[in-house]
């Protein structure tokens, strides 16, 4: 193909991503080195009101902002260079609790909360969702042929629900009076308040994105299991290996492939866990580094957005995805220079 | 084919499997088909804390909305005409009527009319037909399963969820048809060209795809807000506000999306073998005209499956449209926040329950129609891999 009618292929797409994508990204970097707000001034203001003999007249100072010929409010721009950096990893907050020694203090900074959570919600529900998703595999592969498609049907339903309805549906299950939480309390005689509960909201959030993955993991195990050597697992058979020797040395290697895919994007995915918190309504408790920039990015309730800090914190975010992505890159280049 | 002795399982390791199954099979089910009765109740017996009460709904039948034996016996015979009509005639008279090459707006347009007859045989001609009967027949007429569509109605007309419905709708259906044109141009050049330079685009496409959308959002909101005045020198007066247009939001899931699709879209265009359009291209055919007329009749599957992961992507989408629609142009995601953030009266948490069981129902046909292709393309990019 010819560089001239690759690019007129290309182009389109790549315009796009340029646009929406590149640009972006630029801004995002320049925005957290500076701030954008109103200018304000301060002016006198005589206030008279009509009195006896003489008004009463008082005078004040006020801040209002400046306002353009067109109506508009002024705003200034300014490099601040890593203020905002300092205040969303809370760095004053932080020294102070380390001066102390209480190093718990550190976890009430909301950069550090989001972090800690992100990391535990990724690592503890990787395993889960491998396990599930190739348990689930191998049950269906078991069952009967006429049962795989409903099965497979059923399945699905939790991967294609949307996120943010998939948390609420669990969430109606537990918060309040729910049905679980009802059953729980009479089973163990106590009274259980789950929205009220940290750990609790923590445990149904990782219920939930496990739910809600282990179907992905699930059709790819699946698909995979269709391919595996018969010849080998006879061979293995003759070799006298059991069951579960079988499963552990011919086809979870054979899976292996598969498995480390799965990781990756699910790794990727969960790092970027943003509808659990707004599902659970989970924020006073629970938040991810996600959910932050979200967060810094509504208007507050003076209608202004911290874009600054908002920026910093995107910019904090995507240094952990680089981390994730390093053995993702480093396998496509593998692929492509073992194929060429 | 039958399985050699060695490989058949035991009874008990056959009986642990299925059980196994079983349990996954009501634990993915569960939740949602709770949320489905749930909509239908009262709220006292929509959060009540005895499961039995939410399933018969005391409360409900005893406000007089309920159906009798003969109301459930109806239903479900109408149920069963409608689903058999759907499978086997339907497709039928879509085939002779629609001519060779309209296929896909031939079944667009039997679709929706089964879909328009199907509501007026059940929600208009059935209570006509029912009432009546119900007088005559005693016992079986009486209610027995409690069951109300007021938080439908309530979400639906009074609360006018189809505006977000509508504004959902748009935007989907932006998304999927730019990104599938933008998207098969890219992925049938990146497949057929073994450049440096594709696998370069490729590579930075899979960094895209891994950026948080928060990330990306905070790069357009301070540009969309301030677009008019940013788009003054070159657009003049008119320059539009970004902010809130569902054009815009539109435009960022697309690229958003890209990434994602030209990886799908590349890997499904590697399977069609590339002799097709050398053997065009031997016969005087351009580039283009081999795409047009070799390639675009054998890629539709392919198309189908990136399309419905496109719709996915923008139908599910909270984050985005949240922080850059306006409350008007709200799609229905972001809107259904608004019930359960107020901390209000149970009759709006069960409002919201209805509007995130109309939301899932959509998706719900989705599955049923499109299973293979939505299996064939969670495997698509691992299996090769």
């Amino acid at each position: 193909m010819k560089f001239r009618t690759f690019a007129a292929f290309v182009a389109p797409s790549i315009v796009m991503m340029l646009i929406f994508i590149a640009f972006p990204l630029v801004t995002v970097f320049l925005n957290s080195f500076r701030i954008t707000q109103p200018v304000v001034e301060q002016v006198e203001v005589e206030t008279c009101t009509a009195g006896f003999l003489e008004q009463t007249c008082t005078t004040e100072i006020k801040t209002q902002p400046v306002l353009d010929a067109a109506g508009n409010q002024v705003t200034t721009t300014e490099w601040v260079g890593w203020l905002s950096y300092e205040r969303v990893l809370g760095l004053a907050a932080m020294g102070e609790a380390l001066a102390e020694g209480a190093w718990a203090g550190i976890l009430n900074i909301d950069f550090w909360k989001a972090l800690r959570f992100t990391l535990t919600f990724t690592l503890i529900t990787l395993p889960l969702v491998i396990g599930l998703g190739l348990a689930i595999a191998i049950a269906v592969n078991n069952a009967a042929r006429s049962l795989k498609g409903p099965v497979i049907f059923v399945s699905l339903l939790p991967f294609i629900i949307t996120p943010v309805i998939g948390a609420l549906s669990i969430r109606w299950l537990f918060y309040g009076d729910g049905i679980v939480t009802a059953l729980l309390e009479q089973w163990l005689a106590t009274d259980i308040s789950v929205a009220a509960n940290g750990w609790a909201i923590e445990f149904l959030m990782m219920f939930y994105r496990v739910w809600h993955v282990a179907p992905f993991a699930f059709v790819i195990f699946y698909a995979g299991l269709q391919t595996v050597n018969q010849d080998t697992l006879e061979s293995a058979i003759i070799d006298g290996a059991n069951r579960w020797e079988r499963l552990k040395y011919v086809i979870v290697p054979h899976l292996m492939p598969l498995i480390i895919f799965v990781a990756l994007i699910h790794l990727m995915d969960a790092y970027r866990a943003f509808e659990e918190v707004v599902g659970f309504s989970s924020q006073a408790y629970r938040i991810t580094l996600q959910w932050l920039t979200y967060d810094l990015l509504t208007p507050d309730d003076a209608g202004n957005r911290a874009i600054s800090r908002a920026s910093a914190s995107a910019m904090l975010t995507m240094v952990g995805i680089m981390i994730l992505l390093i053995p993702l890159l480093r396998r496509t280049w593998r692929d492509h220079h073992g194929e060429s | 084919m039958s399985t050699p002795r060695a490989m058949r399982m035991p009874l008990g390791l056959r009986l642990a499997s299925s059980g196994f199954l079983a349990f996954w099979l009501l634990l993915a089910a569960f939740p949602i088909l709770w949320i489905a009765v749930m909509s239908f109740k009262s709220p006292v017996d929509a959060f009540s804390a005895n499961p039995w009460e939410v399933i018969t709904g005391p409360q409900t039948r005893g406000d007089g909305a309920g159906l009798s034996l003969l109301d459930i016996g109806l239903g479900a015979v109408m149920l069963w005409l409608s689903a058999r009509i759907a499978t086997r005639s339907l497709p039928r008279i879509v085939a002779q009527l629609t001519p060779p090459g309209l296929l896909v707006a031939g079944w667009l347009v039997g679709a929706v009319l089964f879909a328009v007859g199907f509501l007026v045989a059940f929600v208009g001609l059935l209570p006509l037909v029912v009432a009546p009967l119900e007088a005559v027949t005693g016992p079986f007429g009486r209610p027995v399963l409690g069951l109300t569509t007021e938080h439908y109605v309530a979400v639906w007309v009074d609360n006018a969820f189809y505006r977000n419905f509508i504004n959902s709708m748009i935007v989907t259906a932006g998304v999927v048809t730019i990104s599938l044109t933008v998207g098969t141009l890219a992925g049938y050049a990146l497949a057929r060209s073994g450049s440096a330079l594709a696998f370069w685009i490729l590579i930075i496409a899979l960094v895209f795809r891994a950026l948080p959308h928060s990330v990306l959002v905070a790069g357009y909101l301070p540009v969309f807000i301030n677009s008019a005045q940013i788009l003054e020198p070159i657009l003049g007066e008119n320059a539009p506000t970004l902010y809130g247009q569902p054009l815009a939001v539109i435009a960022v899931l697309v690229s958003i999306n890209q990434p994602f699709t030209i990886w799908m879209l590349r890997s499904f265009f590697q399977n069609i073998p590339a002799e097709l359009d050398e053997a065009a291209r031997v016969d005087g055919c351009t580039h283009f005209q081999a795409f047009r007329w070799i390639i675009m009749p054998v890629m539709w599957p392919g198309v189908i499956t990136t399309g419905l992961f496109s719709f996915l992507l923008a139908y599910n989408d909270f984050l985005v449209t949240s922080l850059l629609l306006d409350a008007q142009n709200q799609t229905m995601v972001p809107a259904i926040a608004g019930y359960f953030n107020r901390e209000t009266t149970t009759t709006d948490q069960v409002e919201a329950v209805a509007a995130a069981v109309s939301i899932t129902a959509p998706l719900f046909l989705l599955v049923m129609i499109f299973q293979r292709q939505i299996v064939s393309g969670l495997t698509a990019g691992a299996v090769k891999g």
